[in-house]
């Protein structure tokens, strides 16, 4: 079974962290939610981005695939259930949230579309952060190794990968679009965690980004 | 030989002097406040036996009622008067542990038909001045969990700030938020089911029978003849012992081992250290239990079904309810799995609640919610503490 956030991200040594300590993708997330408002993280891992919310008043859940995090989670006083991501989304009633959140595990999905689908159908809105695969280093490395690539940010050989979905920002955006998803906000950020430039094409975030971050809703 | 090893001392069973007068503290409730029981009756008067642990605070919001499984009672943390063993959940429950006595009071009920003090079977039925015995009505696991909310009422306690118990338990808990939502501030429901499955009622018949087909049983009347089907209950109390525990947990512990000796005996003779073992859980069991009640209390939990109440539809059960819950499973638990758990999980979620479901790893069985698990610990020390933080109880 596939892992829906790898285990080396429990820990996440070596994301970039803003000076208080939280990851900086953690605190463009938050940024994008809501005080007060009801919340559900998809693959919460340790439950970092949840505590993180709640201390700012928002009422989080969690689902988590690994057993590991979830009782780390549960321990911490989190409100977090173990389960599957590509299966147990549906058990979830329409608009049971204002968001729902998927940080770094869209990648790890085995249904990707669907996961999207399912987030836009149980909360008013969906965030969704991802490792960006058209980022030029990665394009380098294929080009100039021909073998698959291995970063900091994705250190895993193809075969030991609990990655089994990659995609790019512009294969994002039309994910969007195919599974009718309004782009509310997007952010794309550099290696160390900065966001680039708000007016530069898509083309350069998906070259020059590694990591991308939306904030969808339904569309119509 | 199985005859020799089976019977048990020859003096009264301590369980008949606990019934009616037990060494715990009794509130009895007369004719202005009967039980009103499922089964259309009402049992009137009654008595129910409880322990406490800690100390209530002034604005009374500490309160936690642990709910015991089937064969469990009020003596959580205390030496047993029976059988003068600790209490059956002292892991759990004691300063400075999870459930902290320190921080929370705790209080611990004889469920009804139980044979510990609560009235039940064994209990003197006022009506004749005899034991109860198969006169006494079948009673549900609502029934117990009305009857515990009565003593609640008579202690002062308007909300607990939380309900825990595994198994049998566990089933109360989720009753308990379901009919007194307001009361229960967080639930505990461990290794549990909102329904009892097919299989186990299965093995709950088996061990009725083995009861009832004992000789010494008279038709439920033994205590008036004089008699006591102490091998039929060992009998049912062995099989049931079995689905406890995980075919990993006996290999491991037993393995094909001989007892006190090298070769095998060719006789019935206990020569596997798992027959002796499960022998002396049943020798033990009957000095502690009543046979009667071993028969209600199975049948409450095989009536148990939560959705039958709310049109089939579990998560009615839950819907906006403002308790927050925390599920817990064992993986190697065969006769609560974890999909038992899942779905209260789901009904839940569909209800909008928060909860928190962990499954732990463990070979131990269902037996594990009793037994050290460090990782048990750690969840139910964490959820009750942001639960506490949550209803505004000082950090200890």
């Amino acid at each position: 079974m596939m892992l829906l956030r790898p285990k080396r991200d429990l820990t996440m040594a070596e994301a970039a962290r803003a000076p208080g300590g939280a990851r900086v993708d953690h605190l463009l997330v938050a940024a994008m939610v809501e005080p007060k408002s009801r919340v559900l993280d998809v693959g919460c891992g340790d439950g970092e981005l949840l505590r993180l919310l709640e201390e700012r008043g928002v009422d989080g859940r969690g689902i988590e695939l690994s057993r590991e995090g979830v009782n780390e989670c549960v321990a911490k006083g989190l409100a977090v259930i173990q389960g599957d991501a590509d299966t147990d989304l549906s058990d979830y009633p329409d608009d049971a949230f204002d968001y729902v959140i998927l940080s770094q595990t869209l990648q790890a999905t085995r249904r990707p579309r669907e996961v999207l689908e399912n987030m836009l159908r149980i909360g008013r809105r969906a965030i969704v952060s991802f490792p960006n695969f058209g980022h030029w280093r990665i394009r380098l490395q294929l080009l100039l190794n021909g073998a698959m690539p291995v970063t900091d940010n994705l250190p895993d050989s193809w075969y030991d990968s609990p990655n089994i979905h990659f995609c790019t920002i512009k294969d994002f955006r039309e994910l969007c679009s195919v599974a009718g998803a309004k782009m509310e906000k997007s952010l794309a950020l550099n290696p160390w965690g900065a966001p680039l430039r708000l007016n530069a094409p898509w083309w350069f975030w998906n070259l020059f980004g590694e990591q991308a971050v939306f904030l969808l809703s339904r569309k119509g | 030989m199985v005859e020799a090893e089976l019977s048990v001392r020859p003096e009264v069973n301590g369980h008949m002097r606990e019934a009616d007068n037990p060494q715990s503290p009794v509130v009895r409730f007369g004719a202005d406040k009967p039980l009103r029981l499922d089964a259309g009756v009402e049992l009137c008067p009654f008595q129910i036996a409880y322990q406490t642990y800690g100390t209530l605070n002034a604005s009374r919001s500490n309160a936690i009622l642990i709910c015991h499984a089937l064969t469990g009672d009020q003596h959580v943390n205390n030496v047993h008067p029976v059988t003068g063993k600790g209490g059956w959940w002292d892991s759990m429950i004691g300063p400075g542990k999870p459930i902290d006595t320190e921080r929370y009071f705790v209080i611990c009920q004889n469920v009804v038909g139980a044979c510990m003090g609560t009235t039940g079977p064994a209990s003197t039925n006022p009506a004749t001045g005899k034991p109860w015995g198969l006169d006494f009505p079948v009673i549900t696991i609502r029934d117990m969990v009305r009857a515990q909310a009565m003593l609640l009422d008579h202690l002062g306690i308007e909300q607990l700030l939380g309900v825990a118990g595994g198994s049998m338990g566990g089933m109360q808990v989720l009753q308990w938020a379901a009919s007194y939502p307001e009361r229960v501030f967080a639930a505990l429901p461990i290794a549990t089911s909102t329904r009892h499955s097919a299989q186990n009622i299965a093995f709950h018949e088996v061990g009725r029978q083995a009861v009832m087909a004992d000789p010494e049983w008279r038709q439920g009347r033994y205590l008036i003849e004089g008699t006591n089907p102490r091998r039929g209950l060992a009998v049912a109390r062995m099989g049931a012992h079995i689905t406890y525990l995980s075919d990993a947990a006996l290999h491991r512990k037993f393995g094909r081992k001989f007892q006190d000796r090298q070769n095998p005996t060719f006789s019935f003779d206990a020569d596997f250290q798992v027959e002796s073992y499960l022998r002396y859980q049943g020798i033990t069991f009957v000095e502690r239990f009543d046979a009667n009640s071993y028969l209600y209390l199975t049948r409450a939990m095989d009536y148990f079904d939560l959705a039958a109440d709310y049109d089939d539809v579990l998560a009615n059960a839950f819907r906006g309810t403002p308790t927050r819950f925390c599920v817990i499973s064992f993986t190697s638990d065969w006769l609560f799995p974890t999909s038992d758990s899942r779905a209260i999980v789901h009904a839940l979620n569909a209800g909008s609640a928060r909860v928190s479901f962990a499954e732990i790893v463990t070979d131990k069985g269902h037996d594990a919610f009793l037994l050290d698990e460090p990782e048990l610990f750690a969840i139910v020390r964490g959820f009750l503490d942001s639960a506490s933080e949550a209803r505004g109880l000082r950090k200890a």
